[in-house]
């Protein structure tokens, strides 16, 4: 009778284990398709700006190294054309080992050479070439290519964030007789090594790919193909996954759009949700009165309640989680009970704004006092959290008029030429590293994109010193610093909140993991369809 | 009548001219241009001024405006739009690619207005003051008060949340499969139709009310003639003046002005075309596409006033 229990129990058991095994196996076939909002101008990754690029046009080509497809912090370089890679030790050279036997999609072999042709274009493009990370790459000293197996990048100085940035996914990999033959072929044609192979673009339209049968990476990509169809308006989007004529939009809907898209498809939909690499911020004009005084600076952030911002807008807004300068839940974020530390993250809203309201006072801003904030014209998410922070503001007796500026104008018009005492600034990520995401903190004589126009040399000494760090403890300390400095001793800037991504998607889409960047984990290879 | 036609076709020439230099000053004048637009979408925190001046001299927005203008204005005399900034594709290529599908929209929304308003604008003045006069009235101010895009929305949501099928969002061209491109046409087409229809239907009840009203058609029912004639010959000949022009205005707005239908239904047309042309400041693209819009104004205006003096002879002699 035991055994017959056993042999039955076992019999369920398989029974229940065996589909769920079944389904979590990738499987092959299949045509994934996805909304892209945005188009862009040129096929070309060192040149272009837009996710719109990235999205549908990935697929084709491979990068040097990339950032893990299965890690959700995205923070985790992992092989691509590289196989491995060894850093020497003094931390200034970096030398990959490519695999063997990739080739471009016209068959020919891809090699070192093809590595240093592309990284030369991105580092040191001829004149009347665009590259728009090449400021990113000046520590490279030089790219070599000893054999056809071999790259190696030699720095100025170490760099503890080298591998991520060089797992950019812009830095798609070219054929450098095509790059010496003309440097700008790649923004009018599609040629990579990439899982799926180009079949067209009608513009403004869709983009077409399919598999790429003599991929290196032997087993993949398991989907037969995909097509990006090119869909502005976010309605539309939606009701295209809604009428299950798309899997997924790889950008991110708002709270509503979910919440829509799960009554309506309930258990057809998944979700995934995660802090975004894009935040919002305030630029406080250090040349304008009173905001040259840094308790005026520290008083509008002390009066921003952003725990109860976080939990009203984010039901309305794509934003959510109260961060400092990283992204929350990445290996550089400040822990909570730290954030809360700085001015205008405390748990106390009431305290704080006794605060803001005696240094207003002490600084010699009389009660009503009147400012403009200029903010951008883009609806999502710019407007809820301009009127949420105007009206944080007047809690503590500011009088503040909203000036909205059209969106194409605002940095030409406002930012730039520091037209504005307070306004709205951005930054959106495409890897969370404090060396990328920091250095628009850095004086506004040293980088340009720095609105709030200050120096300050102790800011550009923590920034040098925490991006040439190989101690991983020592880069996090100096972090903080920089952190505190920015937010709190400062207040040279202003956190509003993270943005927030949510993908939902169709449960038939499977191997497609969520990061906090809009801008990874489109090589697609790894994707596929449970149907 | 030859003297009249080139009389209106020459008076076509110095208009294009105002047109374009209008276009050309006012971009100008608009704050930003295309190289902001295209850095900063991520915010820009390595773009550096140089990168700004590099990219700005390759546009030539370095140069002079006069010497800007006059570059487009001998592309313009050429027929060579150029290239567009943003994509450095050929405009005429550009242009090409949604054009077709805006004229198909175009000319299906007047097919479907021209069905509906006709028949029922003489309908309506004939049976003036009975319910179906009011019917055709309340059904054509209904059609006046609703945007074409609300209902756009109201047919796409209805069409997935009753029958669950949502229509194609990928343009594909009739001679391809015109199942599919009737499929996805034919709703932007009604939506936007029956609002075109409710202006001309007013139009004309209106106008064959007052031509009913006219001695020469009281003549015509004295002399005996056939209601049907007297309204197919006389009335409605007469009434179709107004109407042409309110059909003709409408078409020529159907071809680059349904951006926000456009973007309901996913329409790949010129509309939005324009709409993302102005955002990006694609000075080229947007100056091309303001010159044939305003090229199909007064085309659709120069073949109205061709249409009147067959319409109405008295036309031509003055």
């Amino acid at each position: 009778m035991r055994r017959v229990t056993a042999l039955l129990s076992f019999l369920l058991a398989a029974v229940l284990v065996v589909p769920v095994a079944a389904q979590d196996k990738p499987r092959s076939g299949g045509e994934l398709v996805f909304p892209v909002p945005s188009e862009p101008p040129s096929y070309d990754g060192h040149r272009e700006e837009t996710f719109g690029l990235t999205h549908p046009f990935a697929p084709f080509y491979n990068t040097l190294i990339r950032v893990d497809p299965n890690d959700a912090s995205g923070t985790k370089p992992a092989p691509s054309l590289a196989e491995s890679w060894t850093v020497s030790s003094d931390g200034r050279a970096y030398t990959f080992k490519l695999h063997r036997g990739v080739k471009f999609h016209d068959g020919s072999e891809m090699t070192s050479k093809d590595v240093k042709a592309s990284y030369d274009k991105i580092i040191n493009p001829p004149a009347g070439v665009g590259s728009s990370r090449k400021g990113q790459y000046q520590n490279i000293e030089v790219v070599e290519a000893p054999d056809p197996y071999t790259v190696r990048f030699r720095l100025k100085f170490p760099q503890g964030s080298f591998l991520l940035s060089v797992a950019s996914p812009w830095n798609f990999i070219y054929k450098a007789d095509v790059l010496a033959k003309d440097m700008h072929w790649y923004e009018k044609n599609i040629m990579g090594t990439g899982p799926f192979t180009f079949v067209e673009h009608v513009k403004g339209s869709h983009v077409v790919g399919k598999k790429n049968p003599n991929y290196w990476d032997k087993g993949k990509p398991y989907l037969d193909g995909f097509r990006a169809l090119f869909v502005r308006d976010s309605a539309a989007q939606v009701n295209l996954i809604r009428g299950e004529r798309a899997h997924i939009q790889f950008r991110g809907f708002s709270p509503k759009e979910r919440d829509t898209l799960r009554t309506a498809l309930g258990e057809k939909i998944t979700v995934q949700e995660s802090p975004w690499d894009c935040i919002l911020m305030v630029a406080i004009n250090h040349e304008k009165k009173p905001f040259d005084d840094k308790r005026v600076r520290r008083a509008l952030s002390l009066a921003l309640d952003r725990y109860a911002g976080s939990k009203a807008l984010s039901q309305i807004a794509i934003v959510k989680e109260v961060a400092g300068v990283q992204v929350p839940g990445t290996p550089f974020a400040a822990p909570a009970q730290e954030l809360e530390q700085l001015a205008g993250y405390g748990r106390d809203i009431n305290k704080s704004r006794a605060e803001a309201k005696r240094l207003l006072r002490e600084a010699g801003v009389p009660d009503g006092f009147a400012f403009t904030f200029k903010n951008r014209g883009i609806p999502m998410p710019y407007e809820p959290l301009g009127i949420w922070m105007i009206d944080q503001w007047r809690q503590v007796g500011l009088n503040v008029k909203h000036e909205v500026v059209e969106s194409a104008a605002y940095y030409d018009q406002a930012l730039r030429p520091g037209n504005f005492e307070v306004a709205m600034d951005f930054q959106c990520g495409y890897i969370v590293e404090p060396d990328l995401d920091l250095y628009k903190f850095t004086s506004t004589d040293k980088n340009p994109s720095n609105y709030a126009r200050y120096t300050d040399r102790v800011l550009d000494d923590l920034y040098t010193k925490q991006g040439r760090t190989q101690d991983l403890d020592e880069r996090k300390k100096l972090i903080r610093a920089f952190e505190k400095r920015l937010l709190d001793e400062e207040a040279h800037y202003l956190m509003t909140l993270q943005w927030h991504r949510i993908i939902p998607h169709s449960a038939k889409v499977k191997g497609w993991q969520v990061t906090p960047s809009h801008y990874l984990n489109n090589t697609l290879d790894v994707v596929w369809l449970t149907e | 009548m030859w003297k009249y036609i080139l009389k209106r076709f020459f008076l076509m020439i110095p208009t294009l001219v105002g047109v374009a230099i209008i276009a050309f000053l006012l971009l100008r004048i608009v704050p930003g241009d295309i190289v902001s637009a295209r850095l900063m979408g991520a915010g820009g925190a390595f773009v550096t001024a140089q990168m700004i001046a590099e990219e700005q001299a390759k546009f030539g927005l370095d140069q002079p405006l006069w010497r800007q203008f006059a570059t487009w204005l001998w592309g313009l005399a050429r027929l060579d739009f150029g290239r567009s900034m943003w994509t450095g594709a050929p405009i005429m290529e550009e242009i090409k690619l949604r054009f077709a599908l805006s004229l198909q929209v175009a000319v299906m929304a007047t097919v479907v207005a021209t069905l509906l308003a006709i028949p029922m604008g003489v309908i309506a003045a004939l049976k003036q003051d009975t319910w179906v006069d009011y019917t055709v009235r309340i059904f054509s101010i209904a059609g006046l008060a609703t945007p074409s895009f609300w209902l756009g929305i109201v047919i796409i949501l209805s069409l997935l949340i009753i029958f669950k099928w949502l229509p194609p969002m990928v343009y594909t061209p009739f001679w391809v499969d015109p199942w599919e491109n009737l499929a996805q046409l034919i709703w932007p087409a009604l939506a936007v139709g029956y609002r075109y229809s409710a202006v001309a239907t007013r139009m004309t009840r209106s106008a064959m009310l007052e031509v009913l009203r006219e001695d020469y058609i009281r003549t015509a029912r004295a002399k005996g003639l056939w209601m049907k004639l007297i309204l197919v010959r006389h009335a409605l000949k007469n009434a179709m003046l107004p109407v042409v022009t309110v059909i003709g205005i409408e078409f020529a707005f159907l071809l680059g002005g349904l951006v926000v239908t456009e973007q309901v239904f996913n329409l790949n047309g010129l509309g939005m075309l324009f709409v993302e042309s102005v955002a990006r400041r694609d000075y080229t693209l947007t100056q091309a596409l303001v010159m044939l819009t305003a090229s199909a104004f007064i085309v659709v205006n120069f073949l109205m006033d061709v249409t009147y003096a067959w319409l109405d002879p008295r036309i031509r002699y003055r």
